[in-house]
């Protein structure tokens, strides 16, 4: 049937357990929205300016993460009909997208926005061989001369940026008419109550950033289209597409790594702290024997035994891709089995804590089943201390993989990874002159990734704490 | 001679104006008291003296002069030498104002090098006298522990030993013996009171305690939403207070042999940061009239007495209280929970096995019962197991020995579910008794679901009924607890116990968090929900009036045991029992003290880890014998149903 496109779809393992994990978050927030009191701090979280502006962040994030993750496999255009043959390349819709940054490719480093090879190299000009930096193949091929570079950049950053700017408002007037319609009043009055920041919602916050957000993203595709905005790497790709390939990683390792991490940490740490006893001996030597092995003996133990395994059924994975997918599904679980146990022994103090108090002896004195009072009333008060956690480690994890691969049990070194870009920067800082934009290209997503992920935390856990009674 | 002159004090806290005007005198050699409910400034006023306000706040304008120097004027350098030096403060919680990692006699040593230049041997010895004199027993030994080697009561006059350590000339103490047992607290103002004499200091009394303001105090401000309403002397004050605040103090404090409702005030204090207008006690005021809601009162003086209010002098000498007569089922009701040998003892685990090396015995044979639709008071100071035994009725602690008969069937392990929805109990602190995540209904909810009360249809009307019946308003159930007071969590703690129908509840310390007038509240409707009910409690408490305001019968527990039981009337009008006698005698009394000598209790209570041979309280009794040290005595029975158990009493027999 799928003879009919001229491509085939690919689900990797890890596709499919992010749009689990996308699926098991959407049947939640339809959860949320049909149970009134568990939909008010959401809305509280809604009403935080600075939540609002990290989730946009996160969400462009997420949106590229997604889209990296819909793989397919092209139809090798010489293939007969009937019989159809696919290329071993595994590409992914958002590969498709941004098909010139995939495929212009230079000979080796550029610096960003460059017209020349950062390297000089022997050249033919006017039939004279000179030692020279070669111009590049396609960032700024279309100038004739050095001295049109500074006014190009600036004139397609300047158009990018207005086009970005129009797109901005044209949403803004979208927005505008669309809630003056619903709530039924004119669109000036609504304007006045928006600049007025009187509508229950920061809209002031959330139309600046999206107009921000669509001026950068103009900008960056204006200069994408005739530059490499951040350079490009030691074998000439855009330095740009491997840091936007690389968010798709970043994210799997933090969410899946998370997913594995907390039902050990919750379940462990809150039965220990609860039970006490038997119980919490076991559970305390587990982790204290797991926290005495060096986590990188076993990550990189896992990751020797995947290695193995693939290489012993190659058959199960045809493709390259695939074999480094199911690595980096291994080092998510391997990372998760290691990671617990700190969250595990906060949530085993607290637990100890929580069950003296006066409203667990209340529901003991009814009868409520252990199971109840877990999940009513242990569980919800260190929920925060989950939250909390849970974002703490998603830096930590992104930045653990960087760790790990410059050991080299991280991910797998075809897969594009921030972690494999400051490996690779290692030698070249170690270059003259230096390299420095793979480093910072890196550093500049994960720093946004991580700083919008805590911001939105913070939103979270003030909306979510009782005590400050939902107070901005 | 004036010491202290504090004038048109104005304090802020971000935007709430914490105290407002405030302006008194204290002479040397005299306490003054400042008295009122929590959230009042009180607190705040004593702070700004010593310009040792919270983040954000600041002294607005007013003047504070020490000894004729301006205080709020002096740079921070010389505001060093006055804290201590001039003017010292002792804190309520002990534990907490001593580090903890600090030998006791390095911590005064740290006040003596600061203020009197003293090191060394010099150092020692003077810290030794200090605590000599703030009487602390075995003072030289004491030096060298550590502060969670020491009881409360010890702790606390180490504090005070660290606050004379500078010589002040006046001292402030915040609520100086509220986390103490009554007998401790005695011993505590003894030395206060001893002291300020002693040495000519001014002392700033800061307490909500009418009783302890009674006995320690020369003069008195009672002090409302951060201002002062009244101000007096003692005697004066005592004998006819005229603002309507102070008058309604009094009226809701329980009083021995009044049975009727209590006087209670209504609705709160004023939040501090919004705009005031009129008299600040208008909207809880039974009298206010149009002007009071209008004006702000200034000061009268009525026979030397100063008060803030439009009516005073106008308004009747005292308002008698209602007696409204309880109907109290006395006799023919049937036992409902009969309690027998009731042992609970903790194991102490030593060593790298485990191996159990002794028990605490917590609670070593109990017996009690109570009657349906009456009331048990189980009194005793704080770690004498009166708590251990409610629980360990509940099976919340899993008793030792003993057993357990409700309504006429004996309860074990097995059939628990069918014990928990006729008893059911009220937590001491209505913070951590609610569940900050689950809203009211869902808590009022847990019980019936969990044991099956009732049709699930018609539980949320349940939940209505009971939120009437504690006298919460109907959109309560969707409200988290956060957004309710001390007062009204309380009344939610309890509505959840009611949910399940109970016939017996057990109450521990449910008022002890609580201000006065919302003690009242609580007060009265208990014994409302007993009389409309027929419930019955067992009220575990240390605080003996309200014992006598409410409690039918009463047992008297030290260290673990028994050691008086009898009628209410009998056991708080005629103790027996030395312990007994020194516990009625210890608790301040606004009126005269009439009856037998105050009996002062030396020491603390021993740990039940290893009680003293013979009568455990033969360390502590003024009629201790040879025989009290040897035997554990038996009980004496005095007749009406009234025993004690001590050979003194026995001997008289």
């Amino acid at each position: 049937m799928s003879a009919a496109f001229n491509f085939m779809p690919v689900i990797l393992w890890t596709d499919a357990l992010i749009f689990a994990l996308l699926a098991a978050v959407l049947v939640l927030v339809w959860l949320i929205r049909r149970q009134e009191h568990l939909r008010a701090p959401w809305r509280g979280v809604a009403q935080r300016p600075m939540a609002m502006g990290a989730a946009l962040v996160l969400s462009v994030f997420v949106v590229i993460g997604l889209l990296d993750s819909l793989h397919y496999r092209a139809k090798l255009p010489d293939s007969p009909a009937d019989a159809p043959q696919y290329s071993v390349e595994v590409l992914s819709v958002f590969d498709a997208l941004v098909e010139g940054l995939r495929t212009r490719q230079e000979k080796t480093y550029s610096a960003p926005l460059a017209m020349q090879l950062y390297a000089k190299e022997f050249v033919q000009r006017e039939g004279v061989t000179v030692r020279d930096y070669p111009r590049l193949q396609h960032g700024g091929a279309h100038l004739a001369h050095a001295d049109e570079r500074l006014p190009d950049i600036a004139g397609r950053a300047l158009a990018g940026a207005a086009q970005g700017a129009l797109a901005g408002l044209l949403v803004f007037a979208g927005l505008a008419v669309w809630q003056a319609r619903r709530s039924q009043v004119s669109v000036g009055t609504w304007l006045a109550a928006w600049r007025g920041g009187r509508l229950g919602w920061p809209a002031r916050t959330v139309v600046l950033m999206v107009t921000a957000m669509l001026m950068l993203g103009g900008a960056l595709m204006q200069l994408a289209a005739g530059y490499h905005v951040f350079g490009t790497d030691k074998v000439g790709q855009d330095v740009l597409y491997i840091s936007l390939k690389s968010i798709r990683t970043g994210l799997v390792i933090g969410t899946l790594t998370t997913l594995v991490t907390l039902p050990l940490a919750i379940g462990f740490g809150i039965a220990a702290g609860y039970f006490r006893g038997w119980v919490d001996d076991v559970i305390q030597y587990i982790y204290t024997v797991l926290n005495s092995i060096p986590g990188v003996l076993l990550i990189a133990a896992m990751i020797l035994i995947v290695q193995v395994y693939i290489e012993s059924n190659a058959a199960l994975f045809d493709t390259a891709a695939a074999r480094a997918d199911i690595r980096l599904l291994a080092l998510c679980l391997i990372m998760g089995v290691t990671s617990w146990t700190g969250l595990a022994r906060l949530l085993r103090g607290e637990s100890l804590k929580l069950r003296t108090l006066d409203y667990v002896e209340a529901a003991r004195a009814f009868g409520v089943s252990h199971a109840r009072i877990i999940s009513r009333h242990i569980f919800p008060n260190v929920f925060h201390l989950v939250l909390i956690a849970m974002v703490l480690d998603f830096s930590g994890l992104v930045l653990a993989e960087a760790v790990l691969s410059y050991v080299g049990v991280g991910v797998d070194p075809s897969m594009y990874s921030w972690g494999n870009m400051i490996n690779g920067a290692r030698l070249e800082l170690a270059r003259e002159p230096v390299v420095w934009w793979q480093l910072v290209a890196a550093f500049a997503f994960m720093f946004t990734l991580v700083l919008a992920a805590n911001l939105f935390a913070d939103g979270v856990r003030d909306a979510f704490d009782p005590r400050l009674g939902g107070r901005l | 001679m004036t010491l202290l002159e504090v004038r048109d004090l104005v304090t802020d806290i971000g935007s709430a104006r914490v105290v407002d005007g405030v302006s008194f005198r204290v002479a040397a050699g005299e306490t003054y008291a400042l008295l009122g409910e929590s959230g009042c400034g009180k607190s705040m006023t004593a702070l700004s003296l010593m310009r040792l306000l919270p983040d954000g706040g600041r002294v607005s304008s007013g003047a504070v002069e020490l000894g004729g120097a301006d205080v709020l004027g002096l740079p921070e350098r010389e505001m060093r030498h006055v804290r201590g030096g001039q003017m010292a403060m002792i804190f309520q919680e002990p534990m907490l104002a001593l580090n903890p990692v600090i030998r006791v006699g390095e911590q005064i040593g740290e006040a003596l090098a600061l203020h009197q230049n003293l090191a060394g041997q010099p150092a020692r010895d003077a810290a030794r006298a200090l605590l000599d004199a703030v009487g602390v027993p075995d003072a030289a030994r004491r030096l060298d522990t550590y502060p969670f080697e020491l009881s409360g009561g010890l702790r606390q006059r180490v504090m005070i030993a660290m606050a004379l350590a500078g010589q002040p000339r006046l001292l402030i103490a915040d609520e100086p013996t509220t986390a103490l047992d009554v007998t401790i607290q005695a011993q505590v103002l003894d030395v206060l009171r001893r002291l300020k004499d002693e040495r000519q200091m001014g002392m700033l009394l800061i307490t909500h305690d009418l009783g302890v303001v009674a006995e320690n105090a020369d003069r008195v401000g009672v002090m409302y939403a951060g201002e002062l309403v009244e101000e007096g002397a003692r005697d004066i004050f005592f004998a006819a207070p005229q603002h309507p605040y102070s008058r309604m103090l009094f009226e809701a404090l329980p009083r021995p042999g009044d049975s009727g409702r209590l006087t209670t005030i209504p609705g709160q204090v004023p939040p501090l940061d919004g705009a005031m207008r009129g008299c600040r006690f208008a909207p809880r005021c039974p009298s206010a009239v149009a002007r009071c809601r209008d004006e702000a009162p200034g000061w009268q003086t009525i026979n030397g007495q100063q008060v803030r209010c439009h009516l005073a002098g106008t308004l009747p000498a005292s308002n008698a209280r209602a007696f409204a007569a309880h109907a109290h089922p006395t006799h023919a009701a049937q036992v409902l929970l009969q309690v027998d040998g009731l042992k609970v003892h903790f194991p102490i685990r030593r060593g790298f096995l485990q191996r159990t090396v002794g028990h605490v015995r917590a609670v070593d044979d109990v017996s009690l019962d109570i009657r349906a639709g009456r009331t048990l008071a189980l009194v005793g100071e704080s770690g004498c197991g009166k708590t251990t035994v409610g629980k360990a009725l509940l099976r919340l602690i899993e008793p030792t020995a003993g057993s357990i008969v409700l309504g006429g069937e004996t309860i074990t392990a097995k059939n628990a579910p069918a014990m928990r929805r006729q008893a059911q109990m009220v937590f001491q602190d209505p913070f951590s008794s609610l569940n900050p995540r689950m809203r009211v209904a869902d808590i009022l909810l847990e019980g019936m679901d969990a044991l099956g009360v009732g049709a699930a249809s018609q539980r949320r009307e349940a939940v209505m009924q009971l939120l009437n019946r504690v006298g919460l308003p109907d959109d309560a159930g969707g409200r988290y607890p956060h957004a309710f007071s001390g007062g009204q969590r309380q009344r939610i703690a309890i509505a959840r116990a009611l949910a399940v129908s109970p016939r017996l509840v057990i109450c521990d310390e449910p008022t002890s968090a609580l201000d006065v007038s919302v003690q009242a509240q609580i007060l009265n409707l208990l014994k409302d929900l007993q009389d409309s009910l027929g419930l019955a409690y067992l009220f575990i408490t240390h605080n003996l009036s309200v014992v006598d305001y409410l409690a039918h019968d009463v047992a008297v527990m030290y260290l673990g045991r028994i050691v008086e039981y009898g009628a209410a009337a009998d056991v708080l009008r005629a103790p027996r029992h030395p312990y007994t006698l020194a516990l009625v005698s210890a608790v301040p009394r606004i009126e005269a003290q009439s009856g037998p000598g105050i009996i002062r209790l030396a020491g603390d209570q021993p740990s039940p880890l290893n009680p003293p041979d013979g009568c455990h309280f033969n360390p502590r009794c003024p009629y201790a014998s040879e025989i009290c040290r040897q035997t554990y005595p038996d009980r004496t029975d005095l007749g009406n149903g009234h025993w004690v158990r001590c050979h003194w009493v026995a001997a008289q027999a």
